[in-house]
């Protein structure tokens, strides 16, 4: 079973509301060294075979469509998750 | 097509999984001498209604985005087949977002810029009275509708909102003050055409003595929304 991972970000120029109130908050818990914070979203596409290049096309598609909308966000990755490195 | 009656005008009503608000309109709809009509969602035939009103809530929980999923409701492939004939569609609040999401209008949503969820009696102006949904109004005239929400936030780039202005398509702009961080102040915007309008205040919370806003009357006396029914009623007329 392969997985698709995308990523979803707000657009730079649009202020984001939810990275503002977190940016608040990390100094209160002693989190003094950043000084923005901006949050996305992240989705799992799961696909029942392997994630070929028509299943990332499809993926990205759907990105720009219906995971995204790009008056107010940017669709920053599109990837087979297999090839993920973990921290 | 003969110009239906006013007493005749049907008004559809749609209902999504977790509207909160459509009762409230179909009672505006009545009060304004029109006959709503419930729709549902999943059913992509509008029953012959002469104007479409999507209604306030949290449709499908906002999630992904508000409003993001319901545009791809059967009920919607219709409204936007509807829409561009010259049917009259009003979105209000969730609505408003539905139909930025359907494309019907430009822009976006986002949460409130001080992120709390905001209910209150807003005063808004009224910048253009040429739309199906505002002809009953003066043009500058103010009126006080309950505003609701938390993604009230009308975002749209610098273009769009040039465009917007250019072509008197902002509708309604918040008076007094900014209750969500909306760009320039719009509270509600309409599409080229005129038939078309959304908007982020509820004007079905305020179209009876008694359940409305405070008003020059005395208190919850304020039915400054009924002028919205009323509009689209003169408008089908008219049509």
């Amino acid at each position: 079973m392969g997985r698709v991972v995308v990523e979803v970000m707000p657009k730079p120029e649009i202020l984001d509301p939810q990275g503002k109130a977190v940016v608040g908050a990390l100094p209160r818990l002693g989190f003094t060294q950043f000084s923005g914070v901006r949050q996305g979203k992240r989705f799992e596409l799961e696909v029942d075979g392997e994630v070929t290049p028509e299943v990332l096309a499809a993926a990205q598609q759907a990105a720009e469509t219906v995971l995204s909308n790009p008056v107010i966000e940017d669709v920053v990755r599109v990837a087979d998750a297999s090839a993920e490195v973990v921290a | 097509m003969t110009a239906p009656a006013l007493d005749a005008a049907r008004i559809g009503v749609i209902t999504f999984p977790g509207t909160l608000d459509d009762r409230d309109a179909s009672r505006a709809v009545r009060l304004a001498g029109g006959e709503p009509v419930s729709l549902w969602h999943a059913d992509g035939d509008l029953h012959g209604v002469d104007a479409v009103v999507l209604p306030g809530g949290f449709s499908y929980g906002d999630y992904l985005r508000a409003g993001a999923i319901s545009r791809f409701a059967p009920a919607m492939d219709a409204v936007v087949d509807g829409a561009k004939g010259g049917m009259p569609v009003l979105g209000i609040c969730n609505g408003f977002q539905v139909l930025t999401e359907a494309h019907l209008l430009p822009g976006s949503m986002v949460k409130n810029d001080h992120l709390h969820f905001v209910c209150r009696e807003q005063v808004l102006s009224v910048e253009n009275t040429a739309t199906d949904w505002t002809n009953r109004y003066e043009r500058g005239q103010h009126i006080t509708i309950p505003l609701k929400n938390q993604d009230g936030q009308f975002v749209a780039d610098e273009h769009t909102l040039d465009e917007l202005e250019g072509e008197g398509r902002v509708v309604f702009r918040y008076q007094g003050w900014n209750p969500n961080g909306s760009r320039r102040d719009i509270a509600g915007i309409t599409n080229a055409r005129g038939n078309v309008v959304g908007l982020m205040p509820h004007p079905e919370h305020a179209v009876e003595a008694g359940f409305g806003p405070d008003g020059a009357d005395g208190p919850r006396s304020g039915t400054d929304g009924l002028g919205f029914f009323t509009s689209v009623l003169a408008a089908l007329v008219r049509a």
